[in-house]
């Protein structure tokens, strides 16, 4: 294997390394019950922090009245916007957020207050003694009005975030087959299972000691400075153990609020969200309302396509135009199509706020673009495969946006594979739990019409429109015990998608060390970036490569001196320097002795590039991932009952650096995308949320889980280290269109809204 | 908060009678969501596990005298046979765990009109018997037994010994509408008994009403029907169009609301579906066993 | 009040609980024992899954009273000897466990399962596992890991 460096690595011992499945290093503390979650933190000398929100969408704060709470014995502090040190203000692309609402609170579930006390029962009592004399407002809450000239501003100067205007092409062009709809996506939860926690312990310094679940360290270090008016080395981050995130930790929770009341009590604090507050203290997937409509030639290919898509970004702007960018810019899905006008909109109300989730704004635009495609198919009187391979993209083909897509795009083969993979057999109906309903014993088979859908789709990996991402990883060699030992210490959030095992596996590929410690995740080495946008295994991955080289290339030039041979003859393999033929020729010890050997890299991707303002087009994306999904679903078309018999796919994931974790990656993704298509939707009802519990809020349990066949192809992207692609988002995105198709396959009902309900299937 | 655990049923009922404050609590599953989620801070909690009589069933002269703190997971383990429709029901509450601790006496006492336990201890007429320290036990007919949405008949100083279901003496099923296949809600439910016996059909109608209830004009309906085409007698088929009627019947006797799990229009129709479904099913059960 | 449980064959006594507490809370925040998870304290998710006398029970939905005097077994008390239980090896060796948030209540109910019922159908796992949310995995290495602890345990 050739290295920027010019120098060789030998391997000689297979295990653990890239392309092997070795286990996972945090698996048996998992399985004992001794993996420190953040909730799990604990602390001599603790106390527990608990938060105040606004009951109402939109008010003004008269006033805020904190004796009666401050009275409640065990109570230590109570905080309220005046006791921000700092800027009260944070947000992951605009600071328009208070870290405690100041004269206004704009959605339900805003933070107001904060309570620390010796028990959390005792804060909970304290906090609701707090007297806040609110003024309610009128509300914004149906999106597609906020953008209306009289319509309440949530934020001056208006309503508008972002809108991403698409033109390429003639945007006059016509077509002898047309096709359109209208579709809605409901708004999707992360709904990850640890809660929300973090435990803030004041340092000697004056500074704060801050361990919390969360996606993206520095990002989170920057905006706490912000808010507590402290420099970064005041300011340090731990990652504790993380119960999922799936973008619902990229904005802030308990962070600065944890901060706060360590800083004014003296004490470590311990803030945990129970799953009500949970679903009110972090943003939501973006529902969706769009307009899309396709011409094309009487043989099925593509023409024009005209989209018009509102996301509703509730109260704060969060991650709401990037989400736009991507719903702009890859929301017309896998296709050739020379002539498009697309115009994205990212609006605030006062809805609960929006941002970042698993697919970021491809989930719903391929809702959209795939229920059309199958419209198409049956306007031409093709089926819905010979549709997609007509007009799928090929490598070397330009997107919308003018990018040529440089490397593979399987969207043929993927579909071929996922059409050919064995169907299940016809349901037992003799056993009730095989049928929609399962044990609720709706039916024995009575109603029950089984459908096939398809979909495919693509996404970008990482971040885009000319953002400067990079990761940092420092590595360090030495021998210990007798044994080589490499240390890796990033950043970079482990939040269950096995990043930490890739690290592992990489020191092994590169340095030939066996036994691989992966440092505390903190903010005592440089940015990782974000655990998001599928980017950490490519770009994360990619800076520990990098410092796995440049330790090497200082290895080789020490161990070149030591035997006075040149070092380009030279190769590292653990605790063994080897000659060009692998011979070897002296140990790691010999050249090192005590001393050891670290790097700190900074790794980036090619650039990308900001798009035009007014025609969308440039070089945005670093890179796309393809998938394919075909469900087989059985749906009970008397009572609108659905149960996923089968949700196959296939995904392109340039190089499997763990394949089994690659393959739970793909399963979680899937179940995600199909839970959206099925029963998850927070429902607000004039910015109320009217179900914040796993009573109303439903995810799929195994019983809902079909069997699904995985195929996973590898075409490298020559740009990535290794050639990986993404993983963990395209699946989210091409499953929940494939459940829609097979449903309504089967019951011949358009269905333009997801998740599907009964009555929707019913009629009634 | 204090926490009485009476280990009798004599001093279970001492203790709600001194302690009106109190909040009965046996499986938990209910009571203690509420306390998790604060919304509720009772002066005590009266613990009745420790009562071993509520965990005891014993069958006598046709009926099945069921504890009120014997656990669905129990119910369906050793009744099947005797109240068929109640442990059908049984199985589709919560999920595994649930069903160990949750009890009958814990859905009647909280009397949501979504309990799983409801419509088939309607369907096969079953009584509720309580008790208080004062004036000793009495026994409510469970149609009576729900007053309001979350009410019942209890008086303040009464706790739930037992409720007392007649031992099916046909086929009994159990339907429940939930938007996923698992740990679910009623979006609505029906539960049908019949008795071939008496030539009565016994029907319950779950998360469609302020109450569980019966829809005594669909019963009345489909028994008459039978009689009249002799198929108690013959046990013959049952005509479609009268399993769909007696659907519309039942469907009709619903006063379903419009909420976050479903609309009204869909309850009344899954009920005319499943009540359809449950007679046709119950029947050709009827029939196998001739 | 005081309260005296047997938690994994040990007997723990803590005073001064507030009787509202959970089981959940108590194993968690008084005995030191975190394992068992507290994912939505409103038992729709199963992960505060422990036994409480020889029964798989959601421990958020169990006063603290009423664990007086009972038999506790926590995922903690899986592993026998420092040895992991088959169930646990399994689940680590096919990838079961990624955020394993869900995981420790997932062992105890698959504990379960397999010593009522040692070779279980595919609908029998999914039956009983219906009361444990997952949010990583899709459940599908959970069933591998179930039935391969299951051939194990066959075999041994």
């Amino acid at each position: 294997m050739s290295t920027d460096t010019g120098t060789r690595i030998t391997a000689t011992t297979t295990a653990g390394r890239v392309g092997d499945s070795p286990l996972r290093p945090d698996g048996t503390l998992k399985v004992t019950g001794e993996f420190a979650y953040a909730s799990d933190l604990w602390h001599d000398d603790m106390v527990w922090g608990v938060t105040l929100r606004s009951p109402h969408p939109h008010a003004r704060i008269r006033g805020i009245d904190i004796t009666e709470a401050l009275t409640v014995a065990g109570v230590t502090a109570v905080l309220t916007a005046d006791d921000v040190p700092g800027e009260n203000a944070f947000g992951l692309e605009h600071a328009d957020q208070p870290v405690l609402a100041a004269e206004f609170v704009r959605y339900e579930g805003e933070p107001v207050a904060l309570v620390a006390a010796d028990h959390p029962e005792t804060a909970r009592r304290a906090a609701q003694r707090i007297r806040v004399d609110y003024e309610v407002l009128p509300a914004v809450t149906d999106p597609r009005r906020a953008m209306d000239d009289d319509a309440p501003a949530v934020h001056r100067p208006g309503n508008l975030v972002r809108h991403l205007p698409l033109r390429r092409g003639n945007p006059a062009a016509r077509a002898p087959v047309v096709v359109s709809l209208d579709f809605e996506v409901g708004m999707q939860d992360q709904a990850f299972l640890g809660p929300e926690s973090g435990l803030a312990v004041p340092a000697e310094d004056g500074g704060v000691d801050l361990y919390v679940a969360t996606q993206w360290l520095h990002v989170d270090q920057r905006q706490i400075c912000l808010a507590l008016g402290m420099p970064p080395e005041k300011v340090r981050l731990h990652l504790a153990g993380v119960g999922g995130a799936f973008g619902g930790r990229e904005d802030l929770s308990v962070h600065v609020h944890a901060c706060l009341l360590a800083l004014r009590t003296g004490r470590p604090v311990k803030m945990s969200y129970g799953r009500e507050e949970s679903f009110f203290g972090h943003v939501h997937r973006h529902p969706a309302w769009m307009t899309y409509e396709f011409g094309a030639e009487r043989d099925g290919s593509l023409v024009y396509a005209r989209a018009r898509t509102v996301l509703d970004g509730g109260a704060y702007a969060s991650s709401t135009a990037a989400v736009v960018g991507n719903a702009g810019t890859l929301g017309l899905g896998p296709y050739r199509i020379p002539n498009v006008t697309v115009d994205a909109y990212g609006v605030f109300t006062n809805n609960p706020p929006c941002g970042a989730m698993r697919g970021f704004g491809c989930v719903q635009t391929a809702f959209a673009y795939e229920a059309l495609m199958d419209e198409l198919a049956a306007a031409v009187g093709l089926d819905p495969v010979e549709i997609r391979l007509l007009n799928g993209m090929r490598e070397g083909d330009t997107n919308i946006t003018g990018q040529v897509v440089d490397s593979a795009a399987p969207v043929a083969e993927l579909l071929q594979i996922v059409r050919d993979m064995p169907m299940p057999p016809p349901a037992d109906t003799s056993d009730i739990r095989a049928c929609p309903g399962a044990v609720c014993n709706t039916t024995h088979g009575e109603g029950v019409v089984r459908g096939v859908g398809y979909s495919v789709t693509y996404k970008n990996v990482g971040f885009s429109e000319g953002f400067d991402d990079f990761s940092t990883a420092r590595v360090r060699l030495e021998m210990a015990g007798g044994e080589a030992v490499a240390t890796v210490h990033t950043a970079a959030a482990e939040v269950g998608q096995g990043l930490i095992t890739v690290q592992q596996q990489i020191c092994r590929t590169e340095l030939g060390v066996e036994r691989v410690v992966v440092h505390p995740t903190n903010t005592a080495v440089g940015s990782s970036g974000s655990t998001s946008a599928s980017r950490q295994t490519y770009v994360t991955g990619g800076a520990v490569k990098a410092a796995c080289e440049a330790v090497r290339a200082v290895v080789l030039a020490r161990a070149a001196l030591f035997l006075e041979r040149p070092a380009a003859e030279l190769g590292l393999d653990g605790e063994k320097i080897v000659g060009a033929s692998g011979e070897v020729l002296t140990g790691l010890a010999e050249v090192l002795g005590d001393d050891a050997v670290e790097e700190t890299v900074e790794y980036r991707h090619r650039p990308t590039h900001a798009v035009d303002p007014e025609t969308g087009q440039g070089a945005a994306h670093v890179q796309f991932a393809f998938s394919a999904h075909r469900a087989v679903v059985d749906v009970d078309v008397e009572l609108g009952l659905v149960k996923v018999i089968a949700l196959d796919t296939a995904q392109d994931v340039g190089k499997a650096i763990n394949p089994d974790a690659v393959v739970g990656q793909i399963h979680g993704g899937s179940a995600q995308g199909m839970g959206l298509a099925l029963m998850e939707e927070i429902v607000v009802t004039d910015g109320h949320v009217r179900n914040p519990s796993f009573t109303d809020y439903l995810i799929p349990t195994i019983l809902d889980m079909p069997s699904m066949q995985v195929k996973v192809l590898e075409y490298a992207d020559p740009h990535a280290p290794y050639g990986v692609r993404g993983v963990g988002e395209p699946p989210t995105i091409s499953s929940g269109p494939a459940v829609a198709a097979a449903i309504r396959a089967a019951t011949g009902k358009p269905l333009r809204r997801v998740p599907i309900r009964p009555e929707h299937i019913t009629g009634t | 908060m204090d926490f009485l655990q009476p280990t009798s049923w004599a001093d279970a009922l001492a203790v709600c009678a001194e302690r009106p404050d109190a909040v009965a609590i046996a499986g938990g599953t209910d009571v203690m969501v509420d306390l998790n989620f604060d919304r509720r801070r009772p002066g005590a909690l009266l613990d009745l596990g420790r009562v071993a009589d509520l965990r005891e069933w014993t069958a006598e002269d046709g009926w099945v005298r069921l504890g009120a703190g014997v656990p669905y997971a129990r119910i369906i383990d050793d009744l099947g046979a005797e109240l068929p429709g109640l442990a059908m029901a049984s199985r589709t509450v919560g999920s595994p765990q649930i069903r160990i601790r949750g009890t009958v006496g814990g859905n009647l006492g909280s009397a949501s009109p979504a309990g799983d336990a409801h419509p088939p201890l309607l369907a096969a007429g079953a009584v509720v018997e309580v008790a208080s320290a004062a004036r000793g036990a009495r026994r409510i007919p469970v149609a009576e037994f729900y007053t309001g949405v979350k009410r019942n008949a209890l008086a303040p100083d009464e706790l739930i010994a037992a409720v007392l279901v007649p031992t099916a003496a046909g086929p009994q099923q159990f339907c429940k509408v939930g938007t996923r296949n698992a740990m679910v809600i009623a979006v609505s439910a029906f539960a049908c008994a019949l008795h071939p016996d008496r030539r009565a059909v016994g029907t319950g109608i779950g998360s469609a009403a302020p109450t569980p209830r019966r829809a005594p004009e669909a019963e009345e309906f489909l028994a008459g029907e039978l009689e009249s085409a002799g198929l108690w007698d013959s046990r013959g088929a049952l005509p479609e169009t009268l399993a769909r009627a007696f659907g519309e019947r039942v469907a009709a006797a619903a006063s379903p609301i419009d909420d976050v799990r479903g609309s009204a229009a869909y309850r009344r129709h899954s009920l005319s579906v499943m009540a359809r479904r449950a007679a046709t099913w119950a029947w050709s059960d009827l029939r196998k066993a001739a | 009040m005081r309260i005296t449980t047997t938690v994994n064959g040990t007997e723990h006594e803590v005073d001064d609980v507030w009787p509202g507490e959970s089981l959940l809370y108590v194993l968690r925040e008084r005995m030191g024992l975190p394992g068992s998870k507290n994912a939505c304290e409103q038992g729709e998710c199963g992960s505060c899954t422990v036994y409480l006398d020889g029964e798989p029970v959601c421990s958020c939905l169990v006063a603290a009273g009423q664990a007086v005097g009972r038999e506790v077994i926590t995922v903690e008390g899986l592993a026998t000897e420092g040895q992991l239980h088959p169930l646990q090896q399994a689940f680590v060796e096919c990838g079961a466990v990624q955020c394993g948030f869900c995981t420790p209540g997932l062992l105890v109910a698959a504990h379960d399962l397999l010593a009522r019922v040692p070779g279980p159908s595919e609908l029998e796992i999914r039956e009983a596992l219906a009361g444990n949310l997952c949010r990583c995995t899709g459940y599908e290495k959970i069933l591998d890991a179930v039935r391969l602890a299951a051939d194990r345990q066959a075999q041994a």
